[in-house]
């Protein structure tokens, strides 16, 4: 077997700032997808210590690794390996086929509102998760700070979604040098 | 036109993907006879009033919902995932 050289969807791209506003690619590590069996909830509360599985449109925070909320009783394990779930929930590993862009600054909930048809003002709180279209594309999207925002979208949508948030950024930027 | 999704809140319509009546989900036995089958896959009602269809949330969270609305009215009255119907041990 080779050995072959990972790389991110986006690994060509440089962060790009526009109105103090920073687009980035983020290099998560591992996603696995965790999807609860019915009646395992309390197996899985036990063996995710000392990790809380999130509440639908959450997000839940240890040691810099995140469990987000993606759908129904399903959760995306971000930057750690999975724990052994044999029996408990449906556990696939998902790190190549998403990309994870971050938007980091003053305009970052304007830009995303320009593609997202949710409301990603501060009553969008840090620890909050969504899942919602960024133009049509399925996205997972998530608060990470006050200013700073994580969206994920298919891997196959990396150069798209980026261009988007981009082109957003840009209007934004220019729109504010008219003033 | 917004649905209130039970987990991922208030949507715009372009989120979800219409599908048709509930009445797919009560899907005949397989033994129900080429009648049963014809009326579960063609007969529908053509109802003003209240109406039970299924929706999907396709650029949401990806379930599927039973929306209760009003065809003369344009009223959305209930919204409710059809899989915490077959929780309830609903036949579906």
């Amino acid at each position: 077997m080779p050995e072959l050289i990972a790389k991110t969807a986006l690994s060509d791209k440089k962060p790009a700032t526009f109105a103090g506003t920073t687009l980035a690619e983020a290099d998560p590590g591992p996603v696995a997808s965790i999807a609860l069996f019915p009646g395992q909830e309390k197996a899985l509360a036990k063996a995710l210590k000392p990790m809380v599985f999130p509440a639908p449109n959450s997000f839940t925070e240890n040691g810099g690794v995140r469990l987000v909320w993606t759908g129904r009783d399903q959760a995306f394990l971000i930057g750690a390996e999975p724990p052994a779930l044999d029996g408990i929930a449906a556990v696939t590993d998902q790190s190549g086929g998403w990309a994870t862009l971050t938007v980091t600054g003053p305009v970052a909930a304007e830009a995303l509102m320009r593609l997202v048809p949710l409301d990603l003002r501060p009553t969008f709180a840090v620890g909050q998760a969504a899942r919602a279209p960024l133009g049509h594309m399925q996205s997972v999207i998530f608060r990470t700070a006050a200013d700073g925002f994580t969206v994920m979208v298919f891997r196959s949508m990396a150069r798209t979604a980026w261009h988007e948030i981009e082109v957003a950024l840009r209007s934004l930027a220019a729109r504010a040098a008219l003033i | 036109m917004r649905l209130t999704c039970p987990l991922c809140g208030p949507r715009d319509r372009r989120e979800f993907y219409y599908y048709g009546s509930e009445d797919y989900l009560q899907r005949p036995g397989p033994d129900a006879g080429p009648e049963a089958w014809d009326d579960h896959l063609h007969l529908r009602d053509n109802i003003a009033g209240e109406v039970r269809d299924l929706w999907y949330h396709e650029t949401g969270c990806s379930q599927w919902l039973i929306v209760t609305r009003n065809t003369v009215t344009h009223e959305i009255l209930s919204t409710e995932l059809v899989a915490d119907r077959k929780k309830k041990g609903v036949r579906a």
